[in-house]
């Protein structure tokens, strides 16, 4: 056991060094990085708004003009959209499916790392400009003709729709990644039927975010176009129409909602049944809920548009969709509660967020319904009661699951307990302190306060709500401060936590804390939905045959998983790092001459060719 | 609920110039009665929730109740209170949206165009004619009126929220709403779409009078300058310096048409789009400084002697 420990170690490490850094394929490696510039960047965005707070606290703040203003929402919409949200829920995939598939591995190791070079090469397309005082101005959704060439000249507009262009290239590849690792991966046993809640969030939520990202990336390449080689999409003198841009740009920005909180329901899943010590109840309406979010959520983008005059045919049926949401919404929220209900709730920390993630989250969905109305949203569209709308959806919606997972997973990855102690104090002043902070911002919105404003006038009665809202603002800082000092302190000097601390219910609990570098031995073979549970006292049974000589993975079938085969798994490799570099040598030109594009496609040609050679040797060595 | 009572407190204790809660007028009392609704569905649904998960935490577990049987029931009702819910919303919003496009005979039509970072309005005066003002509508109680809403440069939002929902305006495409004012006063609206660096500064005074009292209003808009008025050696440099390029003073050589229409300037409660008030000392600063009151507007700082601003200002402050 300990020599084939040793093997296999040996087989799926990493080179030594820097060498190893630039070129891992390791699935939980990649992930963590990814995880920590989200969480970098998350606090990075949560000083840009604590500084617009203060601006805003009382009517004619004088601390940010009004162009630093502008520059500081957008740069805060466009970070935590598409640089924090969707790719932290990403890259929690990336750790968890594997582990949770009892699998060594996923499907394409190297597309993970090229995902995360090119993320970071948004990531730094957004900061690196801004450190040089470039930023966006425009907010996170540019719309046209404010982001055209007449009234955006410079390069501020072509920066934010590149960085998009990085993010969803790296977010497509992490998403196709996912979705074919729990279609072709799961263990035997593991039918979709006996496919935990979480793995089923995991999988919608990469279909969608393979559905719905090319339309931004059609639409900013629009942008992009308009303004690089004159083209006239969203000119209304050249015959465009600034509305298109607004289509496409709602279609995947609507999905991407859901994107960002199909993970949020799939962490609660996990933590719910873990810490109810019981399995989920409703499962298949959970399941369901999930699937009839994902198909409502393509159907309703125009609820972002009510105001903008479309023909009033339409109202109604976006309307009914968009409210048809609370239903799935629902029952899932009654599903949680009721296994809280039947089980034996032990109230962790992780529980506690989920219990937050309950009381916040349903405010966000009521006034949801109300921004569904198609006559109402004419009177809260584009007001403070939306940013309040959103803020709940996102932060109570998605933002407390993930905390509530970074704590519930955090032995997992480190093999040590954060403080519950602190743990409880930092969930009550983030949760405390988001609710007196954006609750009285629905009001400020029937008051009138219109969003994306850098000051108001004293006459406006509006600075006693602003300066409450910034208080609590400031009060989730500190839990936020005692958050991250907790991750850290518990880092070093956290209780050790063992494989399974918690008694968890999926298989990433069977193996070792923190993961060795092939995870599993042997792939497992599971009988239920909560696999960890099925037999608790007896030995695990596991299916051999995976080679600990050479990197392998086991294929399953789709629906059955029945196993079919045993497909080689790449190692270590440059190439994925050389091509990111590459592309974003491309993207970034782009936005000079669009020549870029075509000079640029040949050393992508030629590294694609050296990322994709065949190495038969690898294959023979595998045979043998 | 308490977020309903805490809203009805507010209703009653601010000033409300610029708030959906204080209605003062019929597309506006439409939509305050539609949200009511909406709280006390919404209210009931949370109020169902937070039960449902206080129980769930605070029950008394015994090993023998573990039956899921009495909560597939129990979802079935909380199912069938959402359908409920859902239908009773869907139906009250169809209706108001259907009550607000109702099309009636409307006696009066005024185009309201957005600029960054001000509104040009127009009046249709009959045959054809349009008389121009910026930054202030003034609205007949009782009369619906037809707004036509375009966007010269980029894309804004009419917004006066104790009036109407708002409405986008676009560059090439024309909106149209009606607006019924209720209420006597002076109310705000204010940009509801980002459009730029003053975004915060492009507001719009509104004024619901009596009909008699409208109809002397708009008179006294679409006369002329007469050629004697107002302070001639103001006037004289108004023409000759670089504002008569940009701002028109009916009747005078003065016929720009970047900027506001100034015939009656002094008439209105502001300057710059609700960035100032009306006095003699923020006219003269807006003439040599607009930068440092409106950082990033479309009017250049001024080249005039100070003794000239003064006497811009002092014509401009005659232009009633």
């Amino acid at each position: 056991m300990s020599q084939r420990h040793e093997q296999l170690q040996a087989t799926w490490s990493d080179p030594p060094g820097i060498w190893g850094f630039l070129t891992t394929v390791n699935p939980r490696r990649i992930a963590a990085r990814y995880v920590l510039t989200a969480i970098a960047l998350l606090i990075l965005s949560g000083l840009l708004a604590l500084d617009m707070r203060v601006q805003l606290s009382q009517p004619q703040m004088h601390r940010m003009t009004a162009q630093l203003y502008n520059e500081s929402f957008a740069l805060h919409g466009s970070t935590m959209l598409f640089l924090v949200s969707v790719p932290v829920m990403e890259a929690m995939a990336m750790w968890l499916v594997p582990l949770m598939l009892g699998q060594r591995t996923m499907a394409f190791p190297r597309l993970n790392a090229f995902s995360y070079w090119l993320y970071l090469g948004g990531v730094m397309m957004l900061w690196v400009p801004h450190t040089l005082g470039v930023t966006p101005d425009l907010g996170w959704f540019e719309y046209p003709p404010l982001s055209g060439p007449s009234y955006s000249p410079g390069h501020r507009a072509d920066i934010w729709a590149q960085m998009i262009t990085f993010t969803e290239v790296a977010a497509l590849a992490v998403s196709v990644n996912v979705a074919v690792t729990i279609l072709k991966m799961r263990p035997p046993g593991m039918t979709l039927a006996k496919m935990p809640a979480f793995l089923w969030a995991m999988l919608v939520s990469a279909v969608m975010t393979i559905i719905a990202l090319p339309a931004v990336m059609l639409v900013t390449s629009m942008l992009i176009a308009d303004r690089l080689v004159s083209t006239h999409f969203f000119s209304p003198a050249g015959g465009g129409d600034v509305l298109l841009f607004q289509h496409l740009f709602w279609f995947f920005g609507h999905p991407e909602v859901y994107i960002i909180f199909l993970p949020g329901v799939g962490f609660v899943s996990a933590i719910v049944e873990t810490f109810s010590r019981r399995r989920l109840f409703g499962h298949v309406p959970v399941v369901l809920s999930m699937l009839a979010i994902a198909i409502l959520a393509f159907g309703l983008w125009v609820h972002h548009m009510f105001a903008v005059g479309l023909p009033k045919v339409g109202n109604a049926l976006y309307t009914a969709a968009s409210m048809a949401i609370a239903l799935p919404a629902g029952i899932q929220i009654f599903c949680f509660i009721a296994t809280i209900a039947l089980g034996k709730p032990s109230y962790r920390t992780p529980l506690l967020w989920i219990i937050a993630f309950i009381l916040t989250f349903v405010i966000g969905g009521l006034s949801g319904i109300m921004t569904a109305s198609a006559p109402l949203d004419l009177q809260l569209t584009d007001t403070y009661f939306v940013v309040a709308h959103l803020h709940y959806v996102l932060i109570g919606g998605a933002m407390f699951p993930l905390f509530g997972a970074f704590t519930y997973w955090y032995p997992k990855a480190t093999g040590r307990l954060m403080s519950d102690g602190w743990g409880i104090v930092s969930c009550a002043l983030i949760v405390g302190g988001f609710n007196i902070a954006f609750f009285p911002m629905h009001i400020l919105g029937l008051m009138g306060m219109p969003r994306r404003i850098y000051t108001y006038g004293p006459e406006m009665g509006w600075g006693d709500l602003n300066l409450v809202a910034t208080g609590g603002t400031v009060i989730a800082s500190v839990g936020a401060s005692i958050f991250v000092a907790n991750a850290l302190i518990s880092y070093w000097r956290g209780k050790r936590s063992g494989a399974d601390p918690w008694s968890g219910s999926t298989l990433e609990w069977a193996t070792r804390s923190p993961p060795s570098n092939y995870a599993f031995a042997d792939v497992p073979v599971v009988q239920s939905a909560a696999p960890m549970w099925d037999n608790p006292l007896g030995p695990f049974p596991v299916m051999r045959g995976l080679s600990s000589r050479c990197r392998e993975a086991l294929v399953t079938s789709l629906v059955d998983a029945n196993p079919q085969c045993r497909q080689p798994s790449p190692g270590p490799s440059i190439w994925p790092l050389v091509a990111a570099l590459v592309t974003s040598a491309l993207f970034v030109g782009s936005i000079y001459t669009p020549w870029a594009l075509v000079w640029g496609a040949v050393p992508l040609a030629l590294v694609l060719t050296a990322w994709f050679w065949p190495t038969r040797p690898r294959r023979k060595e595998a045979q043998a | 609920m308490r977020a309903f009572a805490l809203i009805t407190l507010l209703l009653a204790g601010c000033a409300g110039q610029q708030s959906a809660m204080h209605v003062a007028g019929d597309q506006a009392a439409t939509l305050i009665s539609l949200f009511r609704l909406m709280m006390w569905v919404c209210g009931i649904a949370y109020l169902l929730v937070i039960l449902f998960l206080g129980w769930g935490l605070i029950r008394r577990r015994s090993a023998a109740d573990t039956s899921e049987q009495p909560y597939h029931k129990l979802m079935a009702g909380w199912v069938g209170f959402i359908l409920l819910g859902l239908i009773l919303l869907v139906v009250a919003s169809f209706l108001a949206d259907r009550s607000l496009g109702q099309r009636q005979q409307v006696p009066l039509q005024v185009r309201v165009t957005g600029h960054q970072w001000w509104w040009r309005i127009e009046y249709q005066a009959g045959n054809g004619r349009w008389i121009e003002t910026a930054n202030e509508l003034h609205l007949p109680a009782g009369v619906p009126v037809l707004l036509e809403l375009r966007a010269a440069d980029v894309i804004h939002s009419f917004w006066v929220p104790n009036l109407a929902g708002k409405m986008d305006m676009i560059p090439g495409k024309i909106n149209r709403m009606t607006v019924t004012g209720r209420t006597n006063g002076w109310f705000r609206g204010q940009c509801a779409e980002f459009c730029g660096t003053q975004h915060a500064n492009m507001a719009l005074a509104v004024k619901v009078e009596q009909v008699g009292e409208f109809d002397r209003w708009l008179a006294g808009q679409a006369r002329p300058v007469s050629p004697g008025e107002g302070v001639a050696a103001g006037r004289k440099v108004f023409e000759s310096a670089s504002c008569a390029v940009c701002h028109q003073v009916r009747g005078t050589e003065a016929r720009g048409r970047v900027g506001p229409d100034l015939t009656h300037v002094a008439s209105r409660r502001t300057i710059a789009a609700g960035t100032a008030p009306m006095t003699h000392g923020s006219l003269r600063g807006w003439i040599i400084q607009p930068q440092a009151i409106k950082p990033g507007t479309s009017m250049p700082p001024s080249d005039l002697s100070p003794q000239d601003a003064e006497a811009v200002a002092s014509y401009l402050e005659t232009l009633r």
